[in-house]
């Protein structure tokens, strides 16, 4: 392993890790509002939320460059009041990341969450619970196992984006290279062919290693609702 | 302390439009399935909005359309006992328990402590096991102390007992009926079952395709209910046992009534219910007959009801109800005033 691939490996994680992360909290509210909200243009928000999964991901790429660019609309707002710089960043990356694995994760939680009896949540209102904490005390915990699954699902396509990184951030070594593009990289240059090989392992245990930690946590969870 | 209750609201082509004010101690809700009781409870809890009218609880006003006042559920304490328990799977019973009582905290209100509840609903060995090794009826009695240590002014059961077999009816309704005489809450009882409504309501509200037909204490108007056997109510005093023969004989204004050995002492008050099915009317005194309860009154009032007919007696004071064929009404030649004799078959009690 060079130095430059286990940089590839540490920035994919982080990115990985910072894109599924930063969406959680964003994925539960929106899938919340999709499973048990009633307002108008609530189709207009799932079609929304499943762009990213059905357009070709240069296309999201290309969007995200143009919206979140220096020059873009919203990049520019963020640059000049937060200080915010996303485009040919790290965080350019994870954003990318981000809004391809969100329609898999909201699809994951939106589904544990109507699988959560509507019935226990209005005895939890009967009991005096506020709608805010009917969600905390009962439909979050009840729907926990679809919470894991949808985060792991977006860490898994955040490790494997490349797409949309690439054509919003490209493809910099030690900013935005991450696994894939690291492993493509090395697929065009004469004698890279080894340093692919050893990525793309890399990469299949990193994958293997997440779905089975959330099935031993979703296990575990399992195991403590059952026991007495 | 009392509830009053005057709603509109349709939903598809049921209209339900109930008018009426309960009075402390139990109140049954009573009526077929699909007469609106559901749906009544549900919007005195909260959990459905009526279109038109107003829920008033000991003069806090829980729901006013005309004033476009409506108390979310969470905020109206209002304790409800669902007839699927819903207790929460990933709590234990405990938890379950203290739930209500956590955002509860800091106001007043009744039957706040858990070793009381516990002792009431006789919990203490079930406190730290999970809802999902439960029987039915330990789950709606944990749901019967998950609901009353929330501090509710007001206590909604809707059905509790129906999803339980014999047995465990048999095993929930001293409970309740020691919280319908300790608790000191206002209970709103939904029910189907004359046995259920007789044993333990103080109050009865007939409901009828959304309609109330009639409101009063149970023994006035639960003859009147017409859900296949109508029956009447007797209260009553254990006034000996008959060891030898294990029997026991109550008095009631309507004259002795004896009865299979009751466990309850003497002096105990007890509330017999008689199916007017299981009575037989005789014009003399019947003579060597097995049955041991005859009572005498005179015909209050004759209703026709198909091939048969319902005679209300009035047995010194209290209300008998007899159904027998419209052919033995010719027969026997009955007309209100008449004088007879009621053979009572067999007798349903309970102790009150």
């Amino acid at each position: 392993m060079t130095e430059e691939e286990w940089t590839a490996v540490r920035l994919s994680l982080l990115v990985a890790i910072t894109a599924t992360a930063a969406s959680l909290p964003f994925g539960i509210a929106v899938a919340w509002l999709l499973a048990r909200g009633r307002f108008w243009g609530k189709s207009l928000l799932d079609t929304f939320v499943h762009l990213p999964l059905i357009m070709p991901p240069v296309v999201t790429g290309y969007l995200l460059l143009i919206l979140f660019g220096r020059r873009g609309p919203i990049g520019e707002v963020l640059d000049q009041v937060f200080g915010i710089v996303l485009s040919f960043r790290w965080t350019g990356a994870a954003l990318a990341c981000a809004v391809m694995g969100f329609p898999l994760m909201v699809r994951a939680i939106r589904l544990s969450i109507e699988a959560v009896d509507t019935r226990l949540e209005s005895a939890a209102g009967t009991l005096g619970a506020a709608p805010l904490w009917v969600f905390a005390t009962v439909t979050l915990p009840l729907c926990l196992p679809g919470v894991i699954a949808g985060a792991i699902l977006c860490f898994a396509k955040s490790m494997g984006e490349f797409g949309a990184t690439i054509t919003f951030v490209s493809n910099i070594p030690g900013e935005t290279q991450t696994l894939p593009s690291a492993i493509y990289t090395l697929t065009q240059v004469p004698g890279g062919d080894p340093g692919a090989l050893r990525l793309t392992l890399i990469s299949v245990v990193i994958s293997m290693a997440a779905l089975l930690g959330s099935e031993l946590l979703a296990r575990r969870i399992g195991a403590r609702r059952m026991a007495t | 302390m009392s509830l009053e209750v005057d709603v509109g609201h349709r939903l598809g082509t049921f209209h339900l439009d109930a008018r009426f004010t309960a009075p402390p101690g139990l109140t049954a809700l009573f009526g077929r399935s699909g007469s609106g009781k559901t749906s009544l409870v549900n919007i005195v809890a909260g959990l459905i909005e009526p279109q038109r009218g107003r829920v008033i609880v000991d003069g806090q006003t829980l729901v006013d359309t005309d004033a476009a006042a409506f108390v979310p559920a969470h905020r109206r304490r209002v304790g409800y006992v669902f007839q699927d328990s819903r207790l929460f799977p990933h709590f234990s019973v405990r938890q379950n328990l203290l739930y209500g009582r956590w955002f509860a905290r800091g106001s007043g209100g009744a039957s706040g402590d858990l070793a009381s509840v516990v002792d009431l609903l006789g919990l203490a060995a079930l406190l730290d096991r999970h809802p999902d090794s439960l029987s039915g009826g330990e789950k709606q009695r944990v749901a019967i102390g998950r609901a009353l240590l929330a501090r509710p002014r007001l206590v909604l059961m809707d059905e509790p007992l129906a999803s339980l077999d014999e047995a465990r009816r048999g095993e929930i309704m001293p409970y309740l009926e020691r919280l319908r005489d300790r608790a000191g809450v206002p209970i709103l009882y939904v029910s189907h079952s004359v046995s259920e409504v007789a044993r333990l309501a103080t109050t009865v509200v007939i409901l009828a395709e959304g309609k109330v037909a009639a409101v009063g204490p149970v023994a006035d108007i639960l003859p009147l209910a017409e859900a296949g056997d109508g029956g009447s109510v007797l209260d009553a005093v254990v006034a000996r046992h008959d060891e030898p023969f294990q029997l026991s004989v109550l008095s009631s204004a309507a004259g002795e009534l004896t009865v299979p050995r009751l466990s309850t002492p003497v002096g105990a008050r007890v509330r017999a219910y008689i199916r007017s099915r299981d009575v037989m009317l005789s014009l003399k005194p019947p003579q060597d007959i097995s049955a041991l309860n005859v009572l005498s009154g005179t015909v209050a009032a004759i209703t026709p009801n198909g091939a048969q007919a319902d005679i209300r007696l009035d047995c010194n004071g209290a209300a008998l109800l007899a159904r027998i064929t419209s052919k033995s009404v010719e027969r026997l030649a009955l007309a209100p005033g008449k004088p007879v004799h009621a053979v009572v078959k067999s007798v349903s009690f309970e102790r009150t």
